[in-house]
């Protein structure tokens, strides 16, 4: 188990360096440099040349690229000239309402999809198994904007019901103290993993029922329901730890939408603006913080699905 | 899936082992389908075994509404400006019209709130979203077999090192990094195509990786190895070729999650920039008009995003069924 852990965590941290690698990159790529963006349109080549300088822009690219590395182990994710704050400042404060809205979105999602997948499966190849499989096509196809605008329109407009958007001045806590002003943008965020995870559910349902362990249960006279439900949905529920790991950077994009539909200041709303500021450094350490917490939500659901699962640890080819 | 089955692809393996219908399989390569037959040779059993396809492909009757969707909207998108004049370019003339108008004066489904007419704007809009569709799905797919396939098949360090570096992109959350993109490389309708292309060649490329680690020791890929075939003939004539089910089922898929991604960018305000647009941008265009009511700047945009997208979904639904049944009767 251990040997294990440490695997999976060599191979998290390879891919964080490679972010990294790839962050300090694209930042390389901005046209005229991080000086265009940080001295505005009427800059001369003097000051340009002066701001590199200053900045260490004008090292070599190993040399800028072990000072950015250097940077990171302080925190320092760059300055944001737009709103001349420092980059990790700005994510500081959106990061907790980010989190804390995935962390209640993947939680609902889980507690509507499975139920709907074993539902599914009960009654399969009937007309509920058919219905829903439809509804979760729609949702899958449907963008989260458009389901959030929707919402609004009925919910805010027409019957006012829910208030357009959660409070502005909104902490990490704010979905757990209002949860009434949470309850469109958690379920516009929600649609699209409700609809992949229970499709998952009810065929991996389908996988564990084919298998030999559930003969055996039926040939010693369990009930159906103690084979549905003592059985297969054990060993059906596993895999699941898994999908929501791989989920996980979909769940994030998806929350960038939800937050700009909803206006809540979080994570995604930030490199929203940013992008329509041309405010590049800050965009970067979002994507490069938004990362790193997916590949640790990765990290924790393998080593879960290791817990769970003895076959995984044991037969492990990563 | 789970991330341990990037390896072995379990339906291809289990596939791999069953037994082949002549009595001779084992040692005989199978049929090459890419490569013409011999006159007067194995002609039939080719065509019969896309007659096959196509004949469960039809037997999908949602993968035949779908078909018939997507053809509507090409011909939508594509003819119908030509049966359909509107002013789409020049905001000057458009903002001298009608802004909001409700549907039937004169505009089918009323004008935006600029004055352009919508019906034109969701044909103008939809070859937009089509084309970025189709063509950030087609050079997604080629960059991805072609990655995959040489990884696979060198396979050892260089294999491990070219499938972490997938492993890192798709760790970072798609829309974040085409943000980062689209900011720094700037805004025009062939760039997004390549973007939303950089973003997408990731699930091909592992897809085709799998498949040719499983068709590298075949026995027909061993025995052109035998005759001195060369590596770039035995990727490019046998390994991709047999691979192209799954490759052809990931590139519908994709056409569908391309045109979703453009209609967030378009919805984020990173579209198709001005005088073009797409659906997407249309949505964003319309939100603050519908919340006054003028719903019909919003609901014709977002049901053609929804119904293209199902569509696809269901082509490419319907053409796994049709291919798996092709290697299963193989």
């Amino acid at each position: 188990m251990i040997g294990f852990t440490l695997r999976r965590l060599l191979q998290a941290v390879i891919v964080i360096i490679g972010v990294v690698l790839v962050v300090f990159i694209l930042g390389k790529q901005i046209p005229g440099g991080v000086a265009s963006i940080a001295l505005g349109p009427r800059r001369t080549a003097v000051q340009i040349a002066h701001f590199n300088r200053v900045n260490g822009y004008d090292l070599p690219l190993w040399d800028q690229f072990y000072q950015y590395v250097r940077k990171l182990f302080t925190l320092d994710l760059g300055y944001s000239y737009a709103h001349n704050e420092g980059v990790e400042e700005l994510i500081a404060q959106r990061l907790p309402k980010t989190l804390s809205l995935v962390g209640v979105s993947t939680l609902f999602a889980l507690v509507i999809a499975v139920p709907l997948g074993i539902l599914q499966v009960v009654r399969r190849h009937k007309l509920t198994d058919y219905a829903l499989t439809t509804a979760s096509f729609v949702f899958y196809a449907m963008p989260p904007f458009f389901l959030g605008f929707l919402l609004v329109l009925f919910f805010s407009f027409d019957f006012h019901f829910f208030p357009v958007s959660p409070p502005i001045n909104s902490g990490g806590w704010t979905i757990f103290t209002d949860p009434r002003a949470f309850v469109m943008p958690v379920i516009t965020l929600s649609a699209i993993t409700i609809a992949s995870f229970s499709r998952y559910m009810r065929s991996s349902m389908m996988d564990a029922l084919a298998e030999d362990y559930i003969r055996t249960a039926r040939a010693k006279g369990a009930s159906n329901s103690r084979v549905l439900y003592g059985h297969a949905l054990r060993n059906a529920l596993i895999p699941i730890l898994t999908l929501i790991g791989l989920s996980l950077p979909a769940i994030a994009s998806g929350a960038l939408i939800t937050e700009s539909v909803f206006n809540y200041p979080g994570m995604g709303l930030l490199t929203v603006t940013s992008a329509l500021n041309d405010d590049i450094p800050t965009i970067l350490g979002t994507t490069l913080v938004i990362t790193v917490f997916t590949v640790a939500g990765s990290f924790l659901a393998d080593v879960l699905y290791a817990i769970a699962d003895p076959r995984i640890r044991l037969g492990s080819t990563i | 899936m789970t991330p341990r089955d990037d390896d072995v692809n379990p339906v291809t393996e289990a596939l791999a082992h069953q037994p082949t219908a002549s009595p001779l399989g084992h040692i005989l390569p199978p049929v090459d389908d890419t490569v013409p037959p011999p006159a007067g040779g194995e002609a039939s059993s080719v065509g019969g075994m896309a007659r096959q396809i196509v004949t469960v492909f039809l037997e999908n009757k949602l993968a035949v509404v779908g078909l018939i969707v997507i053809v509507f909207f090409l011909l939508f998108c594509i003819v119908g400006p030509l049966v359909y004049h509107t002013n789409q370019t020049n905001a000057e003339t458009a903002l001298n019209g009608v802004q909001n108008a409700s549907p039937g004066t004169g505009h089918p489904i009323g004008t935006d709130n600029t004055g352009y007419d919508i019906l034109g704007r969701l044909m103008f809009g939809g070859q937009a979203s089509l084309l970025v569709g189709f063509a950030s799905a087609g050079v997604a797919t080629v960059v991805g077999v072609i990655y995959g396939a040489v990884a696979g098949f060198i396979g050892g360090w260089i294999d491990a090192f070219m499938m972490r570096f997938v492993d890192m992109l798709l760790s970072v959350p798609v829309l974040f990094l085409l943000i980062a993109l689209v900011t720094i490389y700037k805004q025009s309708e062939v760039l997004i195509i390549f973007v939303i292309a950089a973003v997408s060649w990731l699930i091909p490329a592992r897809l085709v990786r799998g498949e040719t680690l499983t068709l590298r020791v075949r026995e027909y890929v061993q025995a052109v190895r035998v005759m001195g075939g060369s590596r770039t003939r035995i990727v490019g004539r046998h390994i991709v070729p047999n691979a192209i089910g799954t490759i052809v089922v990931f590139a519908t898929f994709q056409i569908a999650d391309s045109i979703l991604l453009l209609a967030a960018l378009g919805f984020i305000g990173l579209g198709i920039p001005a005088p073009g647009t797409d659906w997407g941008s249309m949505l964003s265009d319309g939100v603050n008009s519908a919340a006054l009511g003028y719903w019909w700047e919003i609901y014709p945009a977002g049901l053609c995003i929804v119904l293209v997208v199902i569509a696809f979904n269901f082509i490419g639904d319907a053409l796994r069924d049709a291919l798996e049944v092709r290697l299963q009767r193989r």
